[in-house]
């Protein structure tokens, strides 16, 4: 046995854009047990819905975090709309599915390239961004920002995208998905590439159960869940199939998101043949009084939103469950025997977005 | 910026923000951007670092973090506050963590407004703050003086010119 000793891990890290900080207790290069510290980034976002209208706060919602800002945003007006009982128009909600598989795609990307500088392969990395910036580019085109779109409300979007627009997308997308073809083989063929991913960080299916992962990083284990079975916003009228990857290792994770690029364009290219005309938005009228659960399936994995209102115009209790919060324990878990080294590239393969893990 | 002589660094750390400010940052680093054509390379030491990128409000556990990261850094050096939550809270105002801007715990330079801010206008505050460095390096150099010393040196004759 060596000697023991503690180095921490960030919160200020080169690999992390963000703050998360770990006490790494290892003994010569192998680490026995990690000790997680949160809290860096704790604003107290949900106790300001006692302060602001329901309909303003969908803007706060949206800042929950800045990479899946959309979803954080729709789920919340999903949230309200069920306590309210309103029916949003069929279009509205086929768009909403379009700018979620789009920010999925993007989320993706923007996680691809992180992974490659976490171990080291710079080139990469800046392609990764390169091509995600042509999906930005779009969302810019659609909804007017690059990150936070602010296009939904309470009662359907804002915003609507016409028939020229939505086939001028499709159009890229063919181009965008064979340049994504060949970036992603360089992640799942590339000799160095497998040797940093392959049997680093496993976590088998009882494992899993146990700590209740979510998201890709369950599916990398070999269950097959996916919540966007669960048919919220047009999702019931589309058709997917969770990517399922067998080994549980952060090759069958990367396996895993890489896959579901290419399903995300799939269900995008499925939502606009089948978008009908009509009205983006209805008025909501009255105010939410009730309580309502919301599952959504987010690039990270499952989110659960909590709402209830009390009839007046401000909101009794707002809550989110981000997928990260649901993965630590598993990070906990993979990190326990990992060379020190590898660490970075086990943070990164749950994707942590801390900032919604801590709101 | 014609008499740039060296290449500065940045360092970029994530205050309370939201994310959305962050990945703009590192999107200012990557192809369609690229401030790496001003010299501007990211760096996760803050004793390599010259400018130090903050984005999001201060909150009371992170308060620490980003004083450390400021002492770390060499003189001369400059602040960039990014977003409008970096310069007085932004949406996040009214929530109870949040202490406000960055400039309550560390002086800050050069402002970069928006939420979320986006490439161009952060790479403006980038640029600013290159040409702010200069000037501090020449200010030091023509002095032969630690800079603190001489901001303190200055300090002290306004304080007698006032007097």
């Amino acid at each position: 046995m060596g000697n023991r000793s503690i180095v921490p891990f960030g919160p200020q890290h080169p690999v992390l854009p963000e703050p998360i900080h770990l006490d790494l207790v290892v003994e010569d290069e192998k680490v026995v047990e990690a000790i997680p510290s949160i809290g860096f980034i704790h604003r107290g976002l949900e106790h300001i819905v006692k302060k602001k209208d329901f309909n303003d706060y969908v803007y706060v919602a949206e800042r929950v975090c800045g990479i899946c800002s959309f979803m954080h945003g729709m789920s919340y007006c999903e949230a309200v709309e069920r306590v309210m009982d309103v029916d949003i128009p069929e279009r509205a909600k086929y768009l909403r599915t379009i700018w979620c598989e789009m920010s999925r795609i993007h989320s993706h990307m923007l996680w691809l390239g992180l992974l490659a500088d976490a171990f080291g392969f710079e080139s990469l990395f800046y392609q990764c961004w390169r091509m995600r910036e042509k999906i930005l580019d779009m969302f810019e085109m659609s909804t007017g920002g690059r990150v936070i779109f602010s296009v939904n409300k309470v009662g359907g979007v804002l915003r609507d995208m016409d028939h020229e627009m939505l086939s001028n997308f499709i159009k890229q997308f063919d181009d965008m998905e064979k340049d994504i073809i060949e970036l992603t083989n360089v992640f799942l063929e590339d000799y160095t590439v497998n040797t940093r991913l392959r049997d680093v960080g496993i976590l088998t299916k009882e494992q899993g159960l146990e700590l209740g992962v979510v998201g890709p990083m369950m599916r990398a284990s070999g269950i097959a869940f996916d919540t966007r079975k669960l048919k919220y916003a047009a999702y019931e009228w589309i058709d997917v199939e969770p990517v399922v990857a067998t080994e549980g290792d952060c090759y069958a994770r990367t396996y895993v998101r890489i896959k579901e690029i290419f399903q995300a364009f799939d269900i995008i290219r499925q939502a606009v043949k089948q978008i009908p005309d009509g009205e983006i938005a209805i008025k909501a009228k009255g105010m939410p009084n009730g309580e309502a659960f919301v599952r959504v399936e987010q690039p990270r994995g499952e989110a659960i939103y909590y709402v209830k209102g009390n009839g007046t115009k401000f909101l009794d209790r707002f809550r989110v469950r981000t997928p990260t919060f649901a993965n630590i324990p598993s990070l906990l878990e993979t990190t326990k025997g990992a060379q020190l080294a590898d660490v970075p590239i086990l943070i990164l393969t749950i994707d942590p977005c801390i900032s919604c893990t801590e709101r | 910026m014609a008499k740039l002589k060296k290449s500065p660094w940045i360092i970029h750390y994530d205050g309370s923000s939201c994310n959305g400010c962050d990945i703009e940052v590192l999107a200012c680093l990557t192809p369609l951007y690229d401030v790496e054509r001003f010299g501007v390379i990211n760096t996760g030491n803050p004793k390599h670092a010259d400018i130090l990128l903050i984005t999001g409000g201060i909150n009371a556990q992170n308060k620490k973090v980003v004083e450390q990261i400021y002492q770390q850094m060499p003189e001369p050096k400059v602040v960039v506050a990014v977003g409008i939550c970096a310069y007085n809270g932004g949406i996040f105002k009214e929530c109870y963590n949040i202490l406000g801007g960055v400039d309550k715990v560390i002086p800050v330079d050069i402002y970069v407004p928006g939420c979320a801010a986006r490439p161009e206008s952060i790479i403006d505050g980038v640029v600013q703050a290159v040409d702010l460095l200069e000037m501090k390096q020449d200010y030091f150099e023509k002095n032969g003086i630690s800079y603190n010393k001489a901001m303190k040196n200055k300090n002290e004759s306004n304080k007698e010119n006032e007097s």
